[in-house]
């Protein structure tokens, strides 16, 4: 008998071909998806060209998106992604979305079904841990780790030890996805999980959809996660099913498995949440935040950019208007979920509100286009980060929250929770 | 390795944003990522680092996004080694794989003022404070991760191994 393993650890052993193995161990791993953008992959090809070998090892496992400065903001850019394109087509890789088919990274590869549960996957973007919402083991590394993987198939990595998050409870109203990881930052500390594997389980994790599972997951990185992972289940099967491209393998942890901390949760002590600037750990409960005023609110990324996201927001802006002062920019993550909000009447609701609707991109989460601040403006965003001139000049500051609390920010011009909106309304 | 040179010491969680902030990675050139090294936290950083300099810092350096921009300015910047209370794990592998040297020791960081004139050891893994004469050992490297450094990192590693084949 191995011994008891969490899903981390049963995962990171099949893919190194052992039985199992234990935190600290240092192992190489098979890879079943290989991923780099328009920011990494240039760095990424020119150290592959180093390697020596002609070839991708598997151009079928090798996913190049170009979302960080797409459509191209200038001519820089524009050449950065032209070493992605060229080296796309020469390498005949198959998992390449043109302008028009693309969508950020994090929500395009799941929605494709180019990853699947129980893979072993690297991806040069830090968010690469979004994909443990599938029960797979995903996580960042740079582009020197993907160029390696582009040629070997395969990356070293030190098993990580766990630590084990289990929800209980009842979610409060407008509590979702994006309040249980800021919460969850907010109480460990931007390095709270540094070299360690997030584990998320409880019946509150078992009642929550896709996409919140997607936004729990992606935030793993912001307290120092190597990864994040949700164990497959019902949900994800129903996710899964139809889209996945390659066949899945499921992994559960072992009820004895060992942890290097389990934190028990009642979500019902989880109120919605923002992250002040400079950090995502800086959170409070927005009804403390009411007294900042902002100049923009972007809703998107590859946090919060999913089609739940873009339900809830509209839900809230129907029959209401932006607020004078403020600028709304929404960003639907891929080209599926913009056709579908748009097939849903979700832009009608968004333009007669006074928002302006972007083409899928990450635009700006990394302070890279469409939305950059200027000196001491303001924006709540339903982004990952809020570090010192993420989003624009080093005075700007960006406030972290859900797409509801975005969503009534953007109406009542300050920072504000739904149901704010219908009192400030009747006074 | 052995590396003397002035300290330029900074506190907690420095992110990649603030090393190298996004609005100039629309190129990969070393040279031009260098221009901009620590912008963000320390406009006059560029301006007072020489080459041979040393990188203070404490916990959870490097934390933030993936971008291997980070290490490549800091390095081109004339940085010979990053010494910090702790580092962003995604830094750390790319710190090793792209041949920056880095160094855990909260000691050493404690023992190290703004200005200092820091001596380090790199394969000893000794950090000195020429200014105060004290000496910290910094947290050995597994022997595995030695063996990509001693390589001159995971590139050269991997092309030795393609070549065995
Ligand atoms: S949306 Fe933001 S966090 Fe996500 S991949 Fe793009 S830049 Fe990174």
């Amino acid at each position: 008998m191995p011994r008891p393993m969490t899903i981390t650890e049963k995962i990171l052993a099949a893919h190194a071909g052992l039985d199992e193995v234990a935190p600290g161990q240092l192992i190489e791993c098979d890879l079943d998806i290989v991923l780099a953008n328009d920011v990494t992959a240039p760095i990424a090809i020119s150290e592959f060209g180093r390697v020596g070998v002609e070839r991708v090892w598997d151009p079928a496992k090798v996913a190049l998106v170009p979302d960080h400065y797409t459509p191209n903001k200038d001519i820089k850019s524009a050449e950065q992604a032209k070493i992605m394109r060229d080296f796309a087509r020469t390498q005949e890789i198959t998992h390449y979305w043109e302008i028009g088919c693309m969508g950020v990274e994090h929500a395009l590869l799941p929605e494709q079904g180019v990853v699947v549960p129980g893979d072993c996957i690297i991806g040069a973007d830090s968010h690469t841990c979004t994909y443990g919402a599938l029960g797979a083991f995903a996580t960042g590394v740079g582009s020197t780790d993907a160029a390696a993987g582009m040629a070997t198939g395969k990356a070293w990595f030190k098993v990580p030890a766990s630590l084990k998050f289990n929800i209980t409870g009842e979610l409060s109203p407008w509590v979702g996805g994006k309040d249980i990881i800021l919460h969850i930052i907010g109480m460990i500390g931007v390095d709270g999980a540094l070299y360690q594997a997030m584990e998320f389980t409880g019946p509150v994790i078992a009642r929550l959809g896709m996409d919140d599972r997607f936004t729990i997951c992606n935030m793993a990185i912001e307290a120092g996660g190597k990864s994040g992972i949700i164990a497959f289940d019902s949900t994800t099967c129903a996710y899964v099913d139809g889209r996945a491209e390659r066949e899945w393998a499921v992994y559960h942890s072992d009820p004895d498995a060992v942890y290097a901390r389990v934190y028990e949760i009642d979500a019902s002590t989880i109120e919605p949440t923002v992250a002040f600037p400079h950090l995502p750990s800086n959170t409070r409960p927005v009804r403390e935040a009411r007294h900042i005023t902002v100049d923009q609110v972007v809703i998107g990324s590859c946090t919060n950019g999913r089609i739940e996201d873009m339900r809830v927001a509209a839900s809230i802006l129907a029959g209401r208007k932006v607020a004078p002062d403020v600028r709304l920019i929404v960003i639907p993550a891929t080209q599926a979920i913009w056709r579908q909000a748009m097939g849903e009447g979700l832009f009608d609701i968004f333009v007669e509100a006074g928002a302006a609707v972007s083409t899928p991109t990450c635009g700006p989460c990394l302070g890279g286009h469409m939305g950059i601040l200027a000196a001491g403006e303001r924006a709540l965003a339903t982004t990952n980060r809020n570090f010192v001139g993420r989003m624009g000049d080093p005075t700007s500051e960006v406030y972290l929250a859900s797409p509801a609390v975005a969503a009534a920010t953007a109406v009542a011009g300050h920072i504000a929770l739904p149901e704010d909106l219908d009192q400030e309304a009747a006074r | 390795m052995r590396f003397e040179g002035t300290a330029h010491r900074y506190g907690r969680d420095v992110d990649t944003d603030v090393i190298i902030p996004a609005r100039y990675l629309n190129t990969s050139d070393p040279a031009e990522l260098a221009k901009h090294c620590m912008e963000d936290l320390d406009a006059g950083f560029v301006g007072k680092v020489k080459a041979g300099d040393i990188l203070v810092a404490e916990e959870n350096f490097g934390c933030g996004s993936s971008r291997e921009h980070a290490p490549i300015s800091i390095k081109h910047a004339g940085v010979e080694v990053v010494i910090a209370k702790s580092f962003a794990r995604i830094f750390y592998r790319n710190a090793i794989n792209t041949g920056l040297p880095i160094m855990e020791s909260p000691e050493a960081v404690e023992g190290i003022n703004d200005g200092d004139t820091v001596a380090v050891d790199a394969d000893a893994g000794t950090i000195t404070n020429v200014t105060t004469g004290a000496t910290y050992q910094a947290q050995p490297f597994p022997p595995f991760i030695k063996g990509i450094i001693e390589r001159g990192g995971l590139i050269a590693s991997v092309r030795e191994r393609m070549a065995d084949r």
